[in-house]
């Protein structure tokens, strides 16, 4: 589905992606974890099509079309979801509006019929209860005085109606207490299928005891130090990053 | 239109035409009105109040006032202007002259009384004397003296005491063809007596897009304990030039809420001025201006805090695009008795293109010691990051813009409490930023 060759992306002057390479087939579920600075989530991003980062070198193929060619809109058309580390605050617009307007666009990608306010409210009826939230946070200003927790669950809304085929979870763990955490690992469980992929980019380790990996890669300094199984994370929850980094030649907090 | 030729109007109009009619004390207000106007001049950029706003093109143009009641409007023209409520009394003026036979005043109750100037005059003469030219001052507004020495057609409006009028007011100013080229001086006076409450909304349109001048002044007086909301919808042809004036008096315990609404106009200024003359007013102070090519729009209000315990609320945005100008400049005034006085304003912009430009000058001045006032200014672009978000969501970027652009907007349109009217300017902002590709 997706294959990551010899990436390279910066910021202005500064290399974040420093090489990256990497395959996600169709059914598997990656985890990338790595010290802050790393570049876990500038990874995130350029695979959504983030502005501020500039691909230097390297190639994304993904179902055979060159994502990194693709707008963001396109990208999320083409199966491509990004839960966001931060979700944005959009006062004035309704996130029934702007949901069922993403919706729309990603139906007609598809072929599909757009469908009117009161249709989209079966739909949304089913996918709330996914992550456990109240319908009055429809009618409220998407993410606008929304709780770390609510954003984060907004996010996972979004993935459950959108039905992307790869979900890449940008640190969607951060700043969740435990209840929260199960119902949104809760929620990106029930969504899996054999026909899509998830990449989860976190910190912590406490996130896969929830949504369980098939792969764990580990990132320092812009490249992939190591890749292994499950078995990794609860290695690194064990013992920390800084034997990975020295193994890997690289100081800690080196990239931060 | 020099002073020159506009003395020589004034001369010919005070005294063959309309401007010799009217009682002693309308005539010689009048005279007053002229003489203040030829004392002052048009305004200059040097004026601080026009300190962004060259009013040259309008002392140039040569506008002369209408005479007799012309234009080509019909019921037909006027529906789209009427929010879907015909059934709303209302007051018609075309190219400045009042039409009687397209306005209505059903519905309202014995203490609500809509008239034309003329009629009030006879009518309720002693009304107008007390409150007509009373409340707007033109001591230092060149503008207000010039719509004042040219005083004739107009609305009265008056709510009795303890009537609450059960419909709103809608008072509509129509610009059409036959208009192209005149001077508007339209004067509105305003009247709640005690415990009164009113919605009185005017439209400034156009039928066509002729190139014109309106220069309106509304005198409220707010009574004690009483309601006055006031609405105004500024959506003159793209070639004319609007001068509109709200000047209100408030006393003790009432309340002014005033929307002011601006999309039209090649130049426009609008002007809120209150004085809250009593204990325990509120006034709130709203708008909205939406602009682009080469539009220049200027709001300038002025709060006056004259007694104690009082409170202002005052929300401005702006939209511009093209190279357009806007100019935003509030002031909130707080006397040295004005104790308690609670005061927030804030303007907000946002620019759509490179070129268009916002000059914003909020100003608080105050001179008592216990008071709790809050402003503030901000002129942005739109949020990339929000921009990104939506995208990522499968909206495409002409569709995120418009989507965040009609939100910026939409958040102040909230507060207009008339629903239809609301929902109207809802729909115009939407037109205005969502390309129906349907």
């Amino acid at each position: 589905m997706l294959k990551i060759k010899n990436l390279h992306a910066s910021v202005g002057d500064k290399e974040i992606l420093r090489g990256i390479s990497l395959s996600v087939n169709a059914g598997e579920v990656h985890a990338i974890m790595g010290p802050n600075g790393s570049g876990k989530s500038t990874l995130a991003q350029v695979l959504a099509g983030h502005p501020g980062f500039e691909v230097t070198k390297g190639s994304v193929e993904y179902e055979g079309q060159d994502l990194l060619e693709l707008e963001p809109e396109e990208r999320a058309r083409a199966g491509v979801f990004l839960a966001f580390q931060y979700p944005v605050e959009i006062p004035g617009v309704s996130n029934a509006y702007f949901l069922r307007s993403a919706y729309n666009e990603i139906r007609k990608a598809r072929g599909l019929e757009e469908v009117d306010p009161l249709e989209f409210l079966d739909v949304m009826d089913q996918k709330l209860k996914v992550v456990e939230m109240d319908e009055a946070m429809l009618n409220r200003s998407v993410n606008t005085g929304f709780s770390g927790g609510e954003k984060k669950r907004n996010e996972i809304l979004q993935m459950a109606i959108l039905e992307p085929k790869l979900a890449i979870l940008d640190e969607t763990d951060s700043g969740l207490d435990i209840d929260a955490l199960r119902t949104v690992a809760h929620g990106v469980n029930q969504l899996r299928r054999p026909d899509n992929a998830t990449i989860v980019v976190t910190h912590y380790q406490r996130l896969l005891n929830y949504i369980v990996p098939d792969y764990v890669h580990v990132l320092a300094n812009g490249r992939i130090v190591r890749s292994g199984d499950k078995g990794l994370a609860l290695e690194l929850e064990a013992k920390g990053y800084d034997w990975l980094l020295e193994d890997a030649g690289v100081t800690a907090g080196a990239g931060a | 239109m020099t002073s020159t030729t506009i003395a020589d109007e004034f001369e010919t109009f005070a005294t063959d035409g309309a401007g010799a009619e009217g009682p002693r004390w309308l005539r010689k207000a009048r005279k007053a009105a002229m003489a203040r106007f030829e004392q002052l001049g048009f305004p200059t950029p040097r004026d601080e109040d026009w300190h962004y706003t060259s009013v040259a093109p309008i002392a140039e143009a040569g506008f002369r006032v209408v005479g007799e009641p012309g234009g080509d409007v019909t019921e037909a023209d006027l529906e789209p202007f009427l929010f879907g409520h015909p059934e709303w009394p209302r007051l018609v003026f075309v190219n400045g002259r009042y039409a009687e036979g397209l306005s209505h005043v059903r519905g309202l109750p014995a203490g609500v009384r809509v008239l034309d100037l003329a009629q009030a005059v006879e009518e309720e003469g002693d009304l107008v004397e007390r409150h007509l030219t009373q409340v707007a001052d033109d001591e230092a507004r060149a503008f207000t003296a010039l719509n004042g020495a040219f005083l004739r057609d107009g609305a009265v409006v008056h709510v009795a005491k303890e009537v609450e009028s059960p419909l709103p007011v809608h008072l509509v100013f129509v610009a059409d063809a036959a208009g192209a080229n005149s001077a508007v001086h339209v004067r509105n006076l305003i009247v709640a007596e005690r415990h009164a409450q009113v919605t009185v909304l005017e439209s400034y349109v156009a039928v066509g897009d002729a190139r014109y001048f309106t220069n309106a002044v509304t005198e409220v007086a707010v009574g004690e304990g009483a309601t006055v909301r006031h609405y105004k919808v500024q959506r003159e042809s793209e070639r004319a030039f609007h001068v509109g004036t709200a000047e209100v008096t408030q006393a003790r315990d009432s309340h002014y809420v005033s929307f002011s609404f601006a999309t039209g106009g090649a130049l426009s200024r609008t002007n809120v001025y209150t004085v809250l003359a009593g204990e325990g007013c509120g006034a709130t102070l709203n708008g909205l201006y939406m602009v682009d090519g080469e539009q220049h729009v200027d709001h300038q209000t002025r709060i006056e805090h004259a007694q104690p315990n009082c409170f202002s609320r005052e929300i401005y945005k702006g939209v511009l695009d093209g190279a357009a100008r806007a100019v935003f400049n509030g002031k909130v005034y707080v006397h040295p008795i004005a104790q308690k006085t609670d005061g927030k304003q804030s303007n907000n912009n946002l620019l759509l293109s490179e070129r268009a430009h916002v000059d914003t000058k909020p100003q608080l001045e105050i001179f008592a010691d216990d008071v709790k006032c809050t402003h503030g200014a901000t002129v942005g672009r739109i949020d990339e990051t929000a921009l990104f978000y939506m995208k990522s969501r499968g909206l495409d970027r002409e569709t995120a813009r418009h989507l965040l652009t009609y939100a910026f907007a939409a958040d102040v349109l909230e507060t207009i409490e008339l629903e239809p009217v609301r929902e109207g300017l809802e729909e115009l902002a939407r037109k205005r930023f969502i390309v129906d590709d349907q």
